[in-house]
């Protein structure tokens, strides 16, 4: 009862934040409801808010259409193995910024931060370019490979966390005769798992809806990644909206099912790299 | 202060940094330098990427300068960024003091807010095509319903860049999470001592909230700033950056260059045109924050 009275009294705040909230959820709404109307009523006037018989099999003939399936393992195969390359290749770099003093440590951590405002369309012409001649466009090797050579945001991120983590039990692993990485691999990543879940859902989320990159570098169909196949869902003159609505719905549901299950790494990951995916 | 010695660095430390950092190092001149180099190079060729390229100096510069679709791409670019990027900053805002204080159930309404985030950009745009559909969007059958006629939105070239500036509200939710976290990192005693001293909740807001989330909106503000200079998604999907190349985008225009006609030389110079613009706004917010970001620790004059 006591929350009733919290609500009481801050009511014009609630107000407002369901009024935000529905200007928020709108479009979510608009876009299942679309999905399940029959051809007759998805450009019904006056607002037909809810389908009168929700048609369930736009789904399968929406999925159909396209080969959704073959998509989503061609999203995946990159997805998982950019997650591989971020978490090997991230947490040697971060652990090497974080722990040795060298001479011009200070100057390439700058430099790896600086790359953060270089913008992808800039290097994409040439990649495209490096790629074509190596005969690897229409391959998923220019999404995947790079993925193993680190990202500043990610290497930025489990530099801090590594730094975090205090150093007696890795000098001890050291007096024992460990190797480096295996201080790394057997101490600093066990401790950093919370940081280590953010970068793979992240990346995660950035491989799976990632457009201008398989946009230049996949041209078969057959090759599509997932976001690459929703883009091209058109008829040649018309669009099937409610077929488009339920392809959107079913893309999408990966993603926002990591989120549901890991918010809380998803939003750290917002709040650590000010960006989305 | 004392001056510090010179560190010392002693060599199992230098090459194990150097030995760790090396897969970074290794990418950094793989997919950065390197393409930087072609990239500059390549400016200043014909290169068609089948035949040999051939040199043409600063012609690809100078064609730049007089090409009347590129000097379109700028204006989208900038209009579309000069507007986006402080309604980002602003509606972020205002979503995170909405959702600040600790009531019940507003996890609920963070976490709606978030929720349009991590659509990916393509199916964003799908929802909002069909949002501001004539016919059959939401936001055309409301107006209808209160007796207005809605423009055509994206298909209309005077409504199409104000259609982008419409839906792109539904994304406030990032802008929003970094300023919570920037304001939950206020410590709670200053509110009280300024309580204490008789200020009201819109002095509390301008003397105290908005300088200490300064830091935050400066970093808020490059990130935006880096990121909305290279729109393409939206305009690529929603428009293909018509009609009437309204919502031609500068990168949309590369791309095109690059990847329609294989003009790479051109489109190197237009990508080196959109570097030089991402670096001189960065460099301008940067310079300018000493006269407005306010780190806490630092001494506060006046």
């Amino acid at each position: 009862m006591d929350n009733w009275k919290i609500i009481a009294k801050n009511l014009p705040r609630y107000i407002l934040l369901m009024l935000v909230g529905v200007l928020f959820i709108a479009p979510v709404f608009w876009m299942v409801s679309s999905a399940l109307k029959p051809d007759y009523e998805i450009f019904a006037f006056p607002i037909k808010w809810l389908p009168t018989e929700p048609q369930w099999q736009n789904f399968k003939e929406a999925l159909t259409q396209q080969p959704f399936g073959r998509f989503a393992i061609n999203t995946l195969i990159i997805a998982i193995s950019t997650i591989i390359g971020h978490l090997l290749s991230c947490s040697i770099v971060a652990y090497g910024f974080a722990r040795f003093k060298a001479p011009g440590s200070g100057f390439f951590f700058v430099l790896m931060l600086s790359t953060l405002m270089l913008p992808y369309p800039v290097i994409m012409v040439p990649l495209y370019i490096i790629f074509s001649r190596l005969g690897w466009v229409n391959s998923f090797a220019p999404l995947i490979l790079p993925a193993f050579f680190g990202n500043a945001f990610y290497i930025f991120l489990l530099r801090q966390t590594f730094r975090q983590i205090p150093t007696d039990l890795e000098d001890a692993a050291l007096m024992d005769g460990a190797t480096t990485l295996q201080t790394l691999w057997h101490i600093i990543l066990p401790l950093a798992k919370p940081a280590l879940a953010t970068v793979a859902i992240f990346t995660f989320q950035a491989a799976w809806n990632d457009f201008l990159g398989p946009l230049i570098f996949l041209h078969d169909q057959q090759k599509y990644t997932i976001m690459l196949g929703l883009s091209f869902f058109r008829g040649a003159y018309t669009v099937n909206w409610a077929h488009l609505m339920a392809a959107s719905i079913v893309v999408s549901l990966p993603v926002i099912l990591v989120y549901v299950l890991a918010q809380r790494q998803f939003i750290q990951g917002i709040a650590f790299t000010g960006k989305k995916g | 202060m004392i001056k510090k010695a010179n560190p010392t660095y002693n060599r199992r430390n230098t090459i194990a940094f150097y030995l760790s950092i090396s897969p970074w190092l290794i990418g950094f001149l793989l997919f950065a330098l390197l393409p930087m180099g072609i990239s500059l190079a390549v400016s200043f060729t014909n290169w068609d990427l089948i035949g040999s390229p051939g040199w043409v100096g600063l012609n690809n510069y100078q064609r730049l300068l007089n090409d009347p679709t590129f000097l379109k791409s700028i204006k989208v670019t900038f209009t579309y960024t000069f507007l986006y990027v402080p309604l980002d900053l602003l509606g972020g805002l205002m979503l995170a003091l909405l959702v600040r204080p600790k009531l019940p159930g507003i996890g609920v309404f963070r976490s709606i807010y978030y929720l349009p985030v991590i659509f990916s950009g393509v199916t964003f745009v799908v929802v909002w095509m069909w949002m501001l559909n004539p016919e059959g969007g939401l936001v055309n059958l409301a107006l209808a319903a209160f007796g207005v006629q809605g423009p055509r939105w994206l298909l209309d070239p005077n409504w199409a860049l104000p259609a982008l500036l419409l839906m792109s509200f539904w994304g406030w939710g990032r802008s929003m999470v970094l300023f919570l976290g920037a304001l939950q990192a206020i410590p709670q005693e200053i509110y009280e001592a300024a309580q204490v001293d008789g200020a009201g909740k819109l002095r509390q807001f301008f003397r105290i909230t908005l300088p200490l989330i300064t830091p935050m909106l400066f970093f808020n503000l490059v990130l935006s700033i880096i990121a909305t200079f290279q729109t393409f998604t939206s305009a690529f999907v929603a428009t293909n950056g018509g009609p009437l190349d309204a919502t031609l985008f500068l990168v949309l225009y590369i791309y095109r260059q690059a990847f329609e006609y294989f003009n790479m030389g051109y489109a190197s110079a237009l990508a080196w045109a959109l570097l030089l613009i991402v670096l001189v706004f960065t460099l301008l917010v940067v310079r300018s924050q000493r006269f407005w970001v306010f780190y806490l620790g630092e001494e506060v004059h006046g």
